[in-house]
């Protein structure tokens, strides 16, 4: 195919994205689910079809993935993506190694980044302690906010380092999925370890599992208050409350069903919320600021019968109430069609093909909620590698951020990942900081703004021009082997790296533009020797234009 | 006015690529200098409309809440509850807006809510901002629609939202702009090759979400710029709290005071979400209260004469319920308390029917019933403020109660 047959391809694709317009006469598509008549835009070009799954399966390419995964096949790679613990990994981990709060327990991140004394802040106004005495007895990087910032950049260097690139986008799935807001009270403390513990570990593995283990850690405990729920006219017994009546809190309750499992539309009523939160009481925390343990507490719980959905739970079950719960939410059709609806929201399109969510949910039903079925049912799909998914999802501000480094082939260490952490948090993506319980949306017109696309140009501005600290860019590498004295050449070359060609027409025509700008393509002092291209600011141009914000 | 009609007018002015659009800073500045403005102000997670303006008059209302019920006014005690006519009485952490109530440019709407009865914070924000209680296909929102009834005009700053995101309200064909912050609504290049540059990559197709944005956000940086509006300081001694309710307040009003041609504005704020320990006079809530006040009353102040043009408009997506839930806080209800300030507002009321906190007087048993359909509150602003019908803002409902009487 021709470069202008491609480029006209590209615009295609782009002018063509948001609903999924499937294209009209194509072949409908065979054995699929009794959903819609499912029609299915044509197949991507060969060429597309790496570039499309290194955008989707992880957080894009850098300088010749593409080459690396056409040499081992795209279907290898993939399956080996599903299989992280396949991939050697090492080096991410010695960059991780200063990172050193990601790896503590709860109860020794408790006792490492002590909660600040609250007389501090009085003692510094009223002149008995300096400010420089405040800092030694309570230094920044002892302070609790630390293990945030930390499991930030951790989070920024695995999605730009780590060779198991899927696993890195399904924890970031996952957390959203099952969202903790890191600056709500204890919660803190217990991030790190619900992420590494919880999200990380499974989210290859089955759905239930994951809604088993978020259930009972003290992240979501805390986060969403069910530590606190007991039943009704329960007196509490020790601590600053004692003497105090406590009793039912449905905020988990009504959100493991709206948001962990069936969906808003799952076929739950108000009666439902206040007998799973009745089954989950005494679902709580030991001790949480010296131990912060799952634990539960049978003199809170409701020891009554409770009816979910219909399911009778008899009186009497003590913690398996809240077991059986689980069961009857995760093996519920409404729970597999949400999940498989997210799933292709995030892989596919942002209003995701009724057939393929259809053929996912019933992978889910089959499965008992494999998340590594769901998945291939999803990349070996036609709506997957249709012209319609291409490029048809921005890229949330974490995922810009991740792929403007991978395409620029910087390296990063743990100090570097602070500031790109920073950036996306800029750019409207702070990370572990979603206050509400829905997590960060996953829809295009959520990130599409004007304060963050300019935003997005000044991050690509600042790190192409090498102003990121401890991001080594080298854009004149990324040209290597183009004749510097032809800017066309350059530029070619550029696309090629960094988007591997595929632009519009009319983009690449406004970067032929600038090529004739004195500011870009400077002469050499005397006018008589080669240009010299201000590859820097081309490559800016091309992370900050419309194509790059697309996967 | 539709984004067509903008972008054709506003593609003149890519002809000096470089300069500001002046003839569009000239347009907006002389055709609205003293223009309707329109502030609508979220409370997102739901706020406890019982603590902001508390029923006292209500028998059931301190035996449904043991200990976090507010104690009634007492003269000369100023961390007691404030009365405002004998039944219901302000949040004391709500001081700053009693000067606001007095001089009758506050006024209360309670009991206010929507029809539909969903607990979700999700789709309760959806439908509010959408404008249709259960109806999740409606694409675009209730103020985008206001904006489009509104007279066309060539300004790129018409309905600006302060925050992260365009919200539900202000989605739809308007070209409505989403920024944290003014100050940092600019481009960060010490040269103007990048900034041209990029102009010229988004100026090239409008059929795309992103470069129909990206077009926008070059015309809107430079009115800004030419505007000087972040320099803009607090008028009338005015200060706003710290945090960023405050600054978003502060930063809608330096925008209506640069004349940049605003219509309507846009701004969350957080926290309200108070299923444990959300105290009493003091605590949780009070402290999300005191932020939320001072930033009203420091925008009223602000603003000076100029708040005769301008409606600030509170809303939450429902309230929480009339119990107490097992841990001192509340769970999610249904009515809460609305706010409408300034303008032609009749103030010093409490507006809407009283449902009753009894048993059974209590929605589903448990939560204040809806006596007004929020949209009956919206439309009437938009209507008596911005001079726009409510029909079309509303598509599918008529009003089945006579108007809140809320204008002069």
């Amino acid at each position: 195919m021709t470069w202008l047959g491609l480029a006209l391809l590209t615009l295609g694709a782009l002018t063509g994205c948001g609903a999924p317009a499937f294209g009209a006469g194509a072949a409908p598509l065979t054995g699929a689910a009794p959903a819609e008549a499912p029609r299915v835009a044509p197949p991507l070009a060969e060429g597309r079809r790496i570039l499309h799954v290194l955008n989707r399966v992880g957080f894009g390419p850098r300088p010749g993935d593409v080459e690396r995964v056409r040499a081992v096949g795209l279907e290898a790679w993939i399956d080996r993506q599903l299989h992280p613990e396949t991939i050697d990994d090492r080096a991410t981990e010695r960059a991780l190694a200063e990172l050193a709060s990601i790896r503590l327990s709860i109860p020794e991140a408790l006792r490492e980044y002590p909660r600040p004394d609250p007389g501090l802040r009085e003692k510094l106004q009223n002149g008995q302690m300096t400010r420089a005495e405040m800092l030694e007895t309570f230094p920044p990087e002892k302070r609790p906010f630390r293990i945030a910032a930390e499991l930030q950049a951790a989070k920024t260097l695995r999605a730009i380092e780590s060779e198991r690139q899927l696993q890195e986008v399904m924890v970031d799935f996952w957390f959203n999925h099952f969202n903790v807001f890191a600056e709500k009270g204890d919660v803190r403390w217990y991030v790190s370890a619900y992420e590494r513990d919880v999200i990380r570990p499974k989210a290859l593995g089955r759905f239930p599992d994951l809604v088993r283990a978020s259930a009972r850690h003290p992240a979501m405990l805390f986060y969403l208050d069910n530590w606190l729920s007991a039943r009704p006219e329960f007196i509490v017994p020790v601590g600053p409350n004692k003497g105090r009546k406590a009793g039912l809190n449905e905020n988990y309750a009504r959100e493991l069903m709206e948001l962990h499992t069936l969906g808003v539309d799952g076929g739950y009523t108000q009666t439902d919320v206040t007998e799973v939160a009745r089954a989950f009481t005494g679902w709580s925390i030991d001790r949480p600021q010296v131990e912060g343990r799952f634990v539960f507490r049978p003199r809170m719980h409701d020891t009554g019968e409770k009816v979910v959905l219909g399911h009778r739970i008899p009186a009497g079950g003590g913690q398996d109430d809240g077991e059986r719960v689980l069961e009857i939410l995760t093996h519920h059709p409404s729970t597999a069609r949400f999940i498989a609806t997210k799933l292709v929201r995030r892989f596919v399109a942002d209003t995701p093909p009724p057939a393929l969510v259809a053929r996912v949910a019933a992978t889910y039903l089959e499965t008992e909620g494999d998340i590594r079925s769901m998945l291939r049912a999803i990349f070996s799909s036609p709506e997957f590698y249709g012209e319609d998914a291409y490029q048809a999802k921005v890229k949330k501000p974490f995922e810009f951020v991740a792929s403007a480094v991978r395409a620029l082939g910087a390296t990063v260490d743990a100090q570097a990942a602070f500031g790109l952490a920073r950036a996306s948090a800029e750019i409207g993506e702070p990370l572990y900081q979603a206050q509400p319980p829905t997590g960060y949306p996953d829809r295009a017109e959520a990130w599409v703004t004007s304060g963050a696309l300019l935003a997005r140009m000044n991050f690509a501005l600042a790190l192409a021009s090498g102003r990121y600290p401890r991001v080594s860019v080298d854009p004149g590498a990324l040209v290597a082997g183009a004749d510097p004295r032809s800017p066309d050449a350059v530029l070619d070359r550029l696309l090629a790296v960094l988007v591997g060609g595929q632009t519009s027409a009319e983009t690449r025509a406004v970067l032929a533009a600038q090529l004739a700008n004195p500011e870009i393509t400077r002469l050499s002092p005397d006018d008589r020797g080669p240009a010299n291209t201000d590859v820097a600011k081309l490559a800016a141009l091309v992370l900050g234009s419309p194509e790059f914000q697309r996967r | 006015m539709n984004r067509r009609i903008f972008l054709k007018s506003g593609a003149c002015s890519l002809v000096a690529l470089a300069g500001p659009p002046r003839f569009l800073l000239r347009t907006a500045a002389a055709a609205d200098a003293r223009g309707k403005v329109l502030v609508a102000v979220f409370q997102r997670g739901a706020v406890d409309g019982l603590s902001m303006v508390v029923p006292h008059g209500d028998p059931a209302y301190a035996t449904a809440r043991p200990t976090i019920a507010l104690k009634p006014p007492k003269r000369g005690e100023g961390d007691r509850a404030l009365d405002l006519d004998g039944f219901f009485e302000l949040h004391p952490a709500l001081a700053p807006l009693v000067p606001l109530w007095e001089n009758r440019s506050l006024a209360v709407v309670h009991a206010c809510g929507s029809p539909d009865t969903t607990r979700s914070h999700f789709d309760a924000q959806d439908y509010m901002e959408s404008g249709t209680p259960g109806v999740k296909a409606t694409p675009d929102g209730w103020l985008a629609r206001a904006v489009k009834a509104l007279p066309a005009k060539p300004a790129p700053f018409r309905a600006v939202a302060l925050g992260r995101a365009l919200p539900r309200a202000l989605q739809g064909d308007t070209g409505a702009i989403a920024m944290q912050s003014i100050d940092r609504f600019d481009m960060r290049a010490a040269d103007t090759t990048a900034r041209g540059g990029f102009e010229a990559l988004y100026a090239r197709t409008v059929s795309d979400v992103l470069s129909g944005t990206g077009y926008q956000t070059f015309e809107a940086m430079k009115m800004l710029q030419s505007a000087n509006a972040s320099r803009i300081p607090p008028a009338n001694g005015a200060e706003y709290p710290r945090g960023q309710f405050g600054a978003a307040m502060r930063q809608v009003a330096q925008l209506i005071k640069a004349s940049v041609g605003l219509e309507v504005a846009f701004a969350d704020t957080q926290g309200w979400d108070t299923h444990v320990g959300q105290g009493a006079e003091q605590g949780q809530l009070a402290a999300r209260l005191r932020e939320f006040a001072g930033a009203l009353a420091a925008f009223a102040q602000d603003l000076g004469d100029r708040m005769a043009d301008v409606v600030v408009l509170t809303m939450s997506e429902f309230g929480r319920t009339i119990g107490e839930n097992g841990n001192r806080g509340t769970d999610h209800g249904h009515a809460t308390a609305m706010l409408a300030l300034g303008g032609g507002v009749r103030g010093g009321r409490v507006y809407g029917r009283w449902p009753g906190l009894g048993r059974e007087q209590r929605f589903e048993d448990r939560d204040l019933a809806v006596t007004t359909d929020f949209r009956a509150l919206f439309g009437e602003v938009a209507a008596r403020h911005l001079g726009i019908p409510s029909a079309p803002l509303f598509p599918g409902w008529k009003a089945s109660q006579p108007p809140l009487g809320l204008f002069a």
